[in-house]
């Protein structure tokens, strides 16, 4: 699991959490600018997750299949459910939660790759 | 709005909550799964772990106070005891749960979490008996 999209998600969701912070220290909810740039990185974690697959799909296994998946699921899911729920809150502190989902990203990237190559 | 318990500020904690109720429930989940007999004590913690996460975050995000209050006090006095007994009783634990170490293995984050909440839910129920004094309303 050494692809470009990881690398890609890092950065993008890295700098759409920065991003969020102007918001927070500005006391401004999420804009649609920034939506949309949840949006972006959404499909590059949907990159990801689709090479995940695709690996399964050869033939390739990881050290704990299960865990793994586990991984791809919550991968794909956290950052539209952080998206929801600082809709829901139009407030410097639904600012708060597109910057906390947008810094789960990277770690969860992070683990699949562990979780693939048999590390922890 | 004080009976609000899950907006504002509230809304964070009902996303690390549910973050929490999500990988706690999930890793629980594959290790009962696939290799139960190894550290059963562990395991089932980490479930019953991942179980009041879930019931605090639903309690937190329908503004339930009394539940809230409820799974969050257990969620403290289980991370306080867990994280005690692993520590002095390691040989229980061979297999990491969430709350082993006062849940050093989430960087703290169950520790501080159910400080937070409480912290949370009393700053409402305060401000609902009166007026919150204009000190008390500020940012941090």
């Amino acid at each position: 699991m050494t692809q470009w999209t990881a690398t890609a998600v890092a950065v993008g969701s890295l700098a759409v959490a920065l991003w969020c912070l102007v918001g927070v220290l500005r006391h401004r909810p999420v804009q649609p600018a920034q939506f949309a740039g949840m949006a972006v990185v959404e499909l590059l974690v949907l990159a990801h997750v689709g090479y995940g697959v695709a690996y399964l799909l050869r033939g390739d296994r990881p050290a704990s299949l299960v865990t793994f998946i586990g991984y791809l699921v919550a991968f794909a899911v956290i950052l539209p459910l952080g998206a929801a729920l600082a809709w829901l809150e139009p407030t410097r502190w639904g600012s708060v939660v597109a910057m906390s989902a947008c810094l789960v990203d990277p770690v969860l990237v992070l683990r699949i790759h562990q979780v693939w190559s048999g590390v922890g | 709005m004080a009976d609000r318990v899950g907006t504002g500020p509230g809304r964070v904690l009902v996303a690390v909550y549910g973050l929490f109720a999500l990988s706690a429930t999930a890793r629980a989940g594959v290790q009962l799964g696939t290799k139960y007999g190894h550290a059963p004590l562990a395991y089932l913690l980490s479930a019953l772990a991942g179980v009041i996460y879930i019931v605090a975050t639903v309690a937190l995000a329908t503004s339930r106070r009394r539940l809230a209050l409820g799974c969050i006090s257990v969620e403290l006095a289980g991370v306080l005891a867990v994280g005690t007994v692993s520590l002095l009783r390691p040989s229980l634990f061979p297999d990491a749960s969430v709350w082993s170490g006062y849940g050093s293995g989430y960087g703290y984050v169950p520790l501080v979490l159910p400080v937070v909440g409480l912290w949370w839910l009393a700053r409402g129920s305060r401000a609902r008996s009166g007026p919150v004094p204009p000190a008390d309303r500020g940012e941090a």
